[in-house]
């Protein structure tokens, strides 16, 4: 028997619009872009990173948003040019590096939730973003 | 966004379209941010480097800048001609050092193809200081300006200690910048943005360059992008201590902007810095946080047979260099490490007249310029363990090279030079 699955929906605010649908990556912690990925395949490689070694490309990234250096926006500019990069980003901490990242990185992208997405949406969990109208769909197994 | 109708007739393409791609970045980059509008700038530091793999994939060829310059500069699919700053504009550390680009893997044909792209964009307004720390060769902001930077350890060192004001922007914001003058009116150039919203207590005094290395570390990791007010009977700094203060907390964390009363030039008390609010939190610097940060950097490494030695990061003072030619002179690094020293060229040039160059060429070590492993992942060959004196060096190494980095001081790496062992400790 199939698992019994359920949709919840948050809502937000758009930073790069458009449309998209994956199964999330979700991290309680921030990425750093230079020096903290590698844009060839997409995985995180900063040293003490909880999700070192794991790619996020063709996933929903969730994250509380940008650190470090200010190559940020240049090495996920490199993920959209070399296939690799997130479907859709979700985050918490607006910066500049999220900012200017999400947007040349050119995937949807949400801000500013009316519900903490980390206490929603769990790896896994396939996510659909619809930035031009503000909307999260997550579909979960249950609890 | 509300824009001016000079701002409008530039996305309409009145002023051609180059500037026409800028505009429609900085309002996407603007909408994005929520920010309401653009504001001038006076000074852009940004980088148009052209060598890497990366930027030269898909091009017709390699010298194709105006490509480079479309796609990486303005984030625009078709390509546009590059044309002239508008406002004062530095490139930052890149690729290649083209004076020692052969120890640093790179073929003559790219030292070739990097001095080209220095002609053409040098041509079109952009000053190639080539370094992480423009304000250490002349660029140097006044309180008050508005700057569009790149470069996180660049930006807390303008905000903080010289009061100018720039967030941490990108390759393609400051490209758009530069060709406008113009960058979306957000975080730090708003007056009330820019107050400490954390108090570090800070019991353990820092007095040696490793000292302000590890307190930013700890500063950085303690409260991660907020704007800390460093409080306590802190010695007088000199500019080499803030820069590596600085590096530090954009490393462990996003620190772009603090303040040390008496010190840094928007707090000349901590009620100034505080702007009469009490600290969202407040946090121990003692004896047990700088150990905890001295073994964190180091959590990495293990092996203690270092066979590359890296100093200057950021880039080195002409004080650092004269420092390093002294531990230097006379002696002899071992025969299994490489040393690597980097300076600014415009340091290294007085370096060469002053006679350090050749202090720490005799002793066997490298100056460098331009660049440096974090940025161009060059290392020597055979390169398995590494030692520096900057954290954020030690912070990034291991993930960019895979290789073991320790953090130490000076004198801990120039010992680690001579002996080909790693014996720092605090």
């Amino acid at each position: 028997m199939a698992a019994e699955t359920e949709t919840v929906v948050i809502r937000g605010r758009c930073v790069v619009g458009g449309v998209a649908e994956g199964r999330a990556f979700v991290t309680t912690q921030t990425i750093s872009g230079w020096g903290g990925i590698d844009a060839a395949t997409g995985a995180i490689t900063e040293m003490r990173h909880e999700r070192r070694g794991e790619s996020f490309a063709g996933r929903v990234l969730v994250f509380p948003g940008a650190k470090g250096s200010s190559g940020w926006s240049h090495y996920f500019h490199m993920t959209r040019r070399l296939g690799t990069a997130p479907a859709a980003m979700l985050f918490t901490i607006m910066t500049t590096k999220i900012a200017l990242g999400a947007v040349v990185t050119r995937v949807p992208a949400m801000t500013d939730f009316d519900r903490d997405p980390f206490k929603v949406i769990r790896d896994g969990d396939l996510v659909r973003v619809d930035a031009d109208a503000g909307r999260v769909e997550v579909t979960r197994v249950r609890f | 966004m509300r824009l001016s109708d000079r701002e409008k007739a530039m996305l309409d393409g009145a002023e051609g379209p180059a500037r026409q791609r800028a505009m429609d970045l900085l309002v996407r980059y603007g909408t994005a941010l929520g920010a309401e509008r653009l504001i001038p700038v006076t000074n852009v530091a940004g980088t148009w480097s052209s060598t890497t793999p990366w930027v030269q994939a898909d091009l017709d060829a390699p010298d194709d800048f105006d490509t480079i310059f479309s796609r990486f500069n303005l984030d625009s699919d078709d390509t546009v001609e590059t044309p002239q700053a508008v406002v004062s504009t530095c490139q930052l550390i890149h690729g290649i050092d083209t004076r020692n680009h052969a120890l640093q893997g790179f073929s003559r044909e790219k030292a070739e193809l990097q001095r080209k792209s220095e002609e053409f964009f040098g041509r079109r307004g952009v000053q190639w200081a080539s370094t992480c720390t423009p304000y250490q060769v002349g660029n140097v902001p006044v309180k008050g300006e508005h700057l569009a930077w790149m470069e996180s350890s660049a930006v807390v060192y303008a905000n903080a200690v010289l009061g100018a004001r720039t967030n941490v922007e990108g390759r393609e914001s400051t490209g758009a910048a530069s060709i406008t003058g113009l960058i979306p009116d957000f975080s730090l150039h708003i007056t009330e943005n820019r107050l400490a919203t954390h108090r570090v207590r800070v019991e353990a005094a820092p007095e040696t360059m490793m000292d302000w290395g590890l307190l930013g570390y700890a500063a950085g990791e303690m409260v991660v992008d907020d704007i800390p007010l460093l409080s306590g009977a802190i010695p007088q700094p000199r500019p080499m201590h803030l820069k590596h203060f600085g590096a530090a907390a954009a490393s462990s964390g996003g620190v772009e902007m603090y303040h040390i009363p008496g010190v840094t030039a928007e707090a000349s008390s901590e009620e100034e810095a505080l702007g009469g609010r009490a600290p969202r939190e407040e946090f121990v610097y003692d004896e047990a946080a700088r150990r905890r940060a001295f073994e964190h950097i180091n959590a990495q490494a293990s092996n203690r047979s270092v066979d590359f030695v890296m100093l200057g990061c950021p880039h080195n003072s002409i004080e650092q260099m004269w420092q390093i030619a002294a531990l230097l002179d006379g002696r002899r690094i071992s025969s299994n490490v490489a040393l690597w020293v980097h300076t600014p060229r415009q340091i290294r040039a007085l370096c060469d007249d002053c006679g350090y160059t050749a202090v720490i060429e005799r002793a066997g070590g490298h100056v460098m310029s331009d660049s440096c492993p974090a940025i161009n992942r060059a290392t020597p060959p055979g390169t398995e363990v590494i030692a520096t004196d900057s954290c954020k060096q030690a912070h990034y190494l291991p993930a960019i090279t895979g290789k073991e980095t320790w953090f130490g001081s000076l004198e801990h790496c120039i010992d680690a030079a001579m002996t080909g062992r790693w014996s720092g400790e605090l």
